[in-house]
């Protein structure tokens, strides 16, 4: 059956806009970076191999590493102490190689919000979630997130009430920042692998709430069926 | 009782890892973290000397003044400690 856009060569099949190809010459930046990188490689200081196994070892980061985080700081008390006083140790104790990561986790509590944001770049705690959302580098963001957090929080389908404190961390400087979210109701006797089912990116830096449990039963009961 | 501290209004030329929107700014000190070294001086190749880095927790009533959304709502950011002065407790309103 053919679709509704089909006829338009600007759009895809499904409707959306065709990315327009980068063909563009390289920028003054780019051409930097291949020349510093070939460099390194010409004198010996790193391998072509050293620099690939730092990009997979980048892209095989992800949320799920924070969400097992979060998870387990919900599941044992103990563990979240030690998560709130070390966050980096917390990591590394359930086998995440974080490299040189200096990571805080703040608590969401019934009256605390927490935010993340990096206002003069994009700092983001990269070697524990991987790389940040594009719209986290964006310029809207990080102006906002200091200046009107409330209002860009609903943006993001988030409405704190007045009885809630926001407290938003600007990562300016040598730490990164988590932020371990409230465990969702109805959960009661559940364990740490559907609890991390449960964790989004958004809610480890502060611009969502996790999934409740009616929001994934059907994820569940699927995971389940397969086994 | 918080340690009270103002980020100076300071606006050299180079790579500064002190937000504009918090120079001349007052809050109290959240939490010590430890020597780090100079950003200022490490992003040039030099040999960087290990200054104090300290969080500093601002109201949003302190940084927006009535623009803020809530006034006791916060901003926490990591300040190296050249860029504070110490407030007497006098100076506390």
């Amino acid at each position: 059956m053919p679709h509704d856009h089909a006829d338009d060569p600007h759009l895809s099949p499904s409707g959306h806009p065709y990315r327009p190809d980068q063909d563009e010459p390289l920028t003054y930046w780019q051409t930097m970076e291949i020349a510093i990188r070939e460099l390194l490689v010409e004198k010996g200081i790193l391998t072509p191999a050293e620099i690939q196994a730092e990009i997979d070892a980048m892209d095989s980061r992800s949320p799920a590493n924070g969400a097992a985080v979060v998870a387990r700081a919900w599941t044992d008390p103990e563990y979240k102490a030690r998560l709130l006083a070390d966050a980096s140790a917390a990591c590394r104790e359930l086998g995440f190689d974080i490299g040189p990561l200096r990571l805080i986790a703040v608590e969401n509590t019934e009256t605390v919000h927490n935010l993340i944001v990096c206002t003069l770049c994009s700092c983001y705690p990269r070697n524990l979630l991987g790389l940040p959302p594009d719209w986290y580098k964006s310029r809207a963001y990080r102006s906002r997130a200091v200046r009107e957090p409330r209002a860009l929080l609903a943006e993001f389908g988030l409405t704190l009430g007045r009885d809630v404190t926001l407290r938003v961390h600007d990562s300016t400087a040598d730490m990164r920042y988590v932020v371990l979210p409230r465990r969702p109701e109805g959960t009661e006797g559940w364990d740490a692998e559907a609890l991390a089912a449960l964790v989004t990116r958004d809610s480890m830096i502060g611009t969502g709430l996790p999934r409740s449990p009616g929001d994934v039963a059907s994820t569940v009961a699927g995971a389940e069926g397969n086994g | 009782m918080a340690e009270r501290v103002r980020v100076r209004r300071w606006a050299p030329p180079g790579h500064v890892r002190t937000p504009f929107y918090l120079r001349g700014k007052t809050g109290v000190i959240e939490r010590r973290l430890g020597r780090f070294p100079n950003p200022e001086e490490l992003a040039y190749r030099q040999d960087a000397a290990r200054i104090e880095l300290v969080r500093v927790r601002f109201t949003a009533a302190e940084l927006w003044g009535d623009g803020a959304e809530r006034p006791d709502d916060t901003v926490d950011a990591e300040i190296y400690a050249h860029w504070l002065e110490p407030l007497e407790a006098a100076d506390a309103p």
